[in-house]
């Protein structure tokens, strides 16, 4: 399926997907959207970009193995639900910074919960297809 | 108290990770541990001798009345001494023994793990850690049967192993919780203060069976004795230490702790003499068959347990001394056997009694040795053998009833013990040495010197019997029997029918030796028999039990996916099925619906058309294009009915989808008929009944009240608590946080099977 106008495309899209896919992950608190949708729409990317210039090329430019995300985004779910602790709060208390940041906005703990979800979901995918199409 | 025990763990654990600088030479010096404990309770003879006991007790679950509470008093000492003791030894014989083997380090740990947990038990105050240790060393001797991995007999005799004594653990804890539900407390020592209420109680019959399921499964009594012998597949150091000399006294220990508190009952004295007697007799004449010096041994220490038991049902004070004598006699000797036994097989490489001869002229010092075992063990004075078993005829001839019977069953026992002591000890070592064996030369001393001090042991402790009464089983007897009268061992008793019982039994004793010589004919004979005994039922019972699994698995894991979904779908519509029309009252407010729309028909057109495609065409390809089609047309109808997160999600996932499933058929033959027309249908008609009863399922929810409690606390809260705008947004990462930390670890597991399942193949392909 290496056609030039899907490599073409591809190179385009590519970032512009993952740019959309952060955006939807950051917006998610008030507009649709969130971790998970984040997550496969980052996933669809390099999907995309895996049939356009093949598997290899995918790979590299994940750099990582997409499975050492999973790991990473449960952790950073974990932490975030256990933060609260901390703080003397039961879990999965929303902890909020006091003062809004500029561009982001209001930052919180779920913020970070659903990074953690949108890292898993990216990783989880990927791996699953990667090896099914590395097998098949 | 508890640190010594302890020290037993911190050391299995430390050899993991120290066990490199242990397999080499070093290993020798894991001995201080075992020595060091043994001399640790040496110095507490004083204080038992004294009549006090000592008592430790650290909370542990105190909300369940569980706490680690050790109770050193005379029985407990003798046991420990017992343990330490011949571990001392046996941890130097292993050094030896299993010199340069590769898993060194963890035969050690395990050792160490065993002896830990054997002195746990029979420290414990407290019930339930008392059956904790209980466990604990029948894990470990799970491990040091099967020690030789690579044998399949090894490991089938050590899951036999853990099976037969896991089942007797099982019994402990039912027991235990069950005295600890009469008495309320689980203190041993407390229970002892509610005997009349324990012995009363509507539950005590119940008690008792489960406190015997449990020691005469973990003493190898009968029926339960089979899985002993088989427990000689381990290395011979285990056998000595394990199954000879401490852990099958487990289960005696247990009964000898209770029999201040449950005892003294008929059923528990009936109980204990007839399964002591049946074990005896039925062990003792099983070893005249045998060829395998373990297997004598094997079953000489059967019937040696069912003495203790016989004793324990006997009951008197004279019974209880007979019998904490007899397992110092018994470890003594027995321990010693098995060690010669280890060295006799590491020289030679064998163990068939009917090829050792004239082993004297290689192996002097042990030979000596195994002449003093078989001495002790025959019960020829002046060893201590003699004072045991005159405590056991002075125990069987004082009885009130049936004396005569009991002391004959007790005799022949004595007789056949006193064969096994000498085909062991003294036959390899006599005759004429086959050339084969001439170039033997004499193992480390580590091995020869063990053997050699506990026989000597033997004697000394014989000749001048008063050491072991004052230093152990004085104290042992005192603190099981309430009102003792003072006792002396003896020697010499003078001239009475308990030694004219005693000559008998020598003279007959070396009648039996010369007359009957170990054949393999007699064993092969014996085999036969083999078919009725409780082990073939029980391996009956086991196989048959597993090849009814294996059918009943065979039936409903297929191998077939269609077959599975179509099982779970199958059951979901007859479960479904049944409740909504156990109670069927759909009525539809036709009016209260939102009225259709060009646009929706069409899109629901369009969905049937894909279907419709997906179930008739011809190509694998088409069929899951068109099945994307029906997603994304359902993604349509989300955003209609202004649900944009579930259709972005519908639509990713569709996507991921289809994309996953070309993959997959990319690579498959295009094909044209795979399934029947008839299987076709039976899936079609399942698929349409489950279709209609999800419809039906969907349209009652709709006559449940809408505004129901949960969906209004959402929408009011999610931006005062959450601070959130998107209230489906909000229930994930807030409201019901913890589901999606669940569901991602379960998205996780799903990509490691497919990982794992994948690349495993990938490899094992790879290596044809």
């Amino acid at each position: 399926m290496k056609t030039i106008i899907l490599r073409t495309a591809s190179d385009f899209l590519l970032p512009v997907l993952l740019l959309f896919s952060l955006f939807i992950l950051l917006r998610g608190h008030y507009l649709p959207g969130g971790g998970f949708i984040g997550g496969l729409v980052a996933a669809i990317a390099f999907v995309l970009d895996a049939f356009a210039n093949g598997l290899k090329n995918a790979k590299s430019l994940l750099k990582i193995h997409p499975g050492f995300l999973m790991p990473v985004g449960l952790s950073l779910a974990f932490l975030s639900a256990i933060s609260p602790l901390f703080f003397d709060l039961p879990i999965m208390t929303g902890l909020w910074a006091s003062e809004p940041i500029p561009v982001i906005g209001n930052l919180g703990s779920a913020l970070i919960f659903d990074t953690g979800v949108y890292l898993v979901v990216i990783g989880a995918a990927l791996t699953i297809i990667f090896t099914i199409s590395e097998t098949a | 108290m508890l640190y010594s025990i302890l020290a037993g763990f911190v050391v299995a654990i430390a050899l993991i990770f120290t066990g490199k600088i242990f397999k080499s030479k070093w290993s020798v010096a894991l001995t201080l541990l075992p020595l060091s404990l043994f001399v640790y309770f040496l110095s507490y003879i004083p204080t038992i001798q004294s009549g006090a006991t000592v008592f430790q007790s650290i909370s542990w679950i105190p909300s369940f009345g569980v706490n680690l509470s050790f109770q050193l008093d005379g029985l407990s000492l003798l046991f420990s001494l017992m343990i330490t003791g011949i571990g001392t030894l046996v941890f130097a014989y292993t050094s030896a023994y299993l010199k340069k083997h590769v898993y060194l380090d963890r035969f050690y740990a395990y050792l160490s793990l065993f002896m830990a947990a054997m002195l746990g038990l029979v420290l414990s105050d407290n019930l339930i850690s008392l059956f904790v240790f209980w466990e604990l060393t029948s894990i470990s001797s799970f491990y040091l049967i099967g020690f030789n991995n690579t044998s399949e007999a090894s490991r089938k005799s050590a899951l036999t192993a853990l099976g037969i004594t896991g089942i007797g653990g099982l019994f402990l804890l039912a027991g235990a919780l069950l005295l600890g539900y009469i008495t309320n407390s689980y203190s041993i020592v407390e229970m002892l203060q509610h005997k009349e209420l324990l012995q009363q109680h509507e539950f005590y019959l119940v008690a008792v069976v489960f406190i015997f399921g449990a020691a005469f499964t973990k003493s190898a009594q009968f029926p339960f004795h089979f899985w002993l012998p088989g427990a000689m597949k381990a290395p011979t150091p285990v056998s000595t230490y394990l199954h000879s000399a401490t852990m099958v006294k487990a289960g005696v220990y247990l009964l000898l702790r209770f029999s201040p508190t449950l005892g003294s009952t008929e059923l528990w004295n009936t109980t204990l003499i007839i399964v002591g007697a049946a074990t005896m007799l039925y062990s003792a004449f099983h070893l005249i068959f045998r060829t395998d010096l373990k297997g004598i041994l094997a079953y000489s220490t059967i019937a040696a347990l069912g003495i203790l038991v016989f004793l324990i049902g006997l009951g008197t004070q004279a019974a209880i001394t007979a019998a904490l004598v007899f397992i110092v006699v018994h470890a003594l000797y027995k321990a010693s056997l098995f060690l010669i036994t280890g060295i006799i097989d590491h020289e030679t490489g064998t163990r068939d009694i009917t090829q050792l001869a004239g082993l004297r002229k290689v192996l002097m010092p042990v030979a000596v040795a195994g002449f003093i075992a078989a001495l002790i063990s025959g019960g020829v004075p002046p060893s201590i053998g003699f004072v045991g078993k005159d405590l056991i005829y002075e125990a069987t001839l004082h009885m009130p009833n049936n004396a005569v019977l009991l002391t004959a069953i007790a005799i022949v026992t004595n007789i056949l013990l006193f064969y096994a002591g000498f085909v062991v000890g003294v036959k390899p070592f006599m005759g004429k040495l086959p050339t084969t064996f001439e170039n033997l030369h004499m193992p480390s001393s580590l091995m020869w010197v063990p053997p050699l001090l506990m026989v000597t042991a033997g004697l000394v402790f014989g000749m001048f019997p008063n050491l072991i009464e004052t230093a152990f089983v004085a104290n042992a007897v005192s603190s099981l029997v309430i009102d003792n009268e003072a006792f002396h061992l003896k020697l010499w008793h003078g001239f009475n029918t308990v030694l004219g019982l005693s000559a008998l039994t020598l003279g007959l004793g070396v009648i039996v030796y010369v007359v009957l010589k170990p054949k393999h004919k007699l064993e092969n004979f014996i085999e036969k028999l083999e078919v009725a005994s409780p082990k073939s039922i029980l391996f009956f019972l086991t196989n048959g039990f597993e090849d009814f699994s294996k059918s009943w698995t065979n039936f409903f894991q297929n191998g077939y996916l269609r077959h599975y979904i179509a099982t779970i779908v199958g059951f979901l519509v007859i479960a479904l099925a049944f409740i909504i029309f156990s109670n069927f009252d759909l009525k539809l407010d036709f009016s209260s619906f939102s009225e259709l729309t060009a646009y929706e028909i069409a899109i629901v057109l369009m969905m049937i058309g894909a279907v419709v495609f997906t179930v008739f065409t011809n190509s694998r390809l088409a069929a899951v294009a068109s099945m994307g089609v029906v997603g994304f047309a359902f993604c349509l109808l989300f955003l209609f009915y202004s649900a944009p997160d579930l259709a972005m999600t519908q639509f990713s996932v569709d996507t991921l989808t289809v994309i996953l499933f070309v993959l997959v058929l990319y690579k498959l033959p295009k094909y044209l008929h795979l399934s029947k027309n008839v299987l076709r249908l039976e899936h079609g008609i399942l698929s349409l009944t489950f279709g209609g009863l999800i419809s039906i399922l969907v349209l009652k929810v709709l006559q449940e009240d809408q505004n129901s409690e949960i969906t209004n606390f959402y929408a009011e809260n999610s931006y005062l608590l959450a601070k959130g705008k998107n209230v489906v947004n909000v229930i994930l990462v807030d409201f019901r946080g913890v589901d999606t930390l669940v569901e991602i670890s379960v998205l996780i597991v799903a990509a490691l099977g497919v990982f794992g399942l994948l690349k495993l193949r990938l490899k094992t392909r790879d290596k044809k």
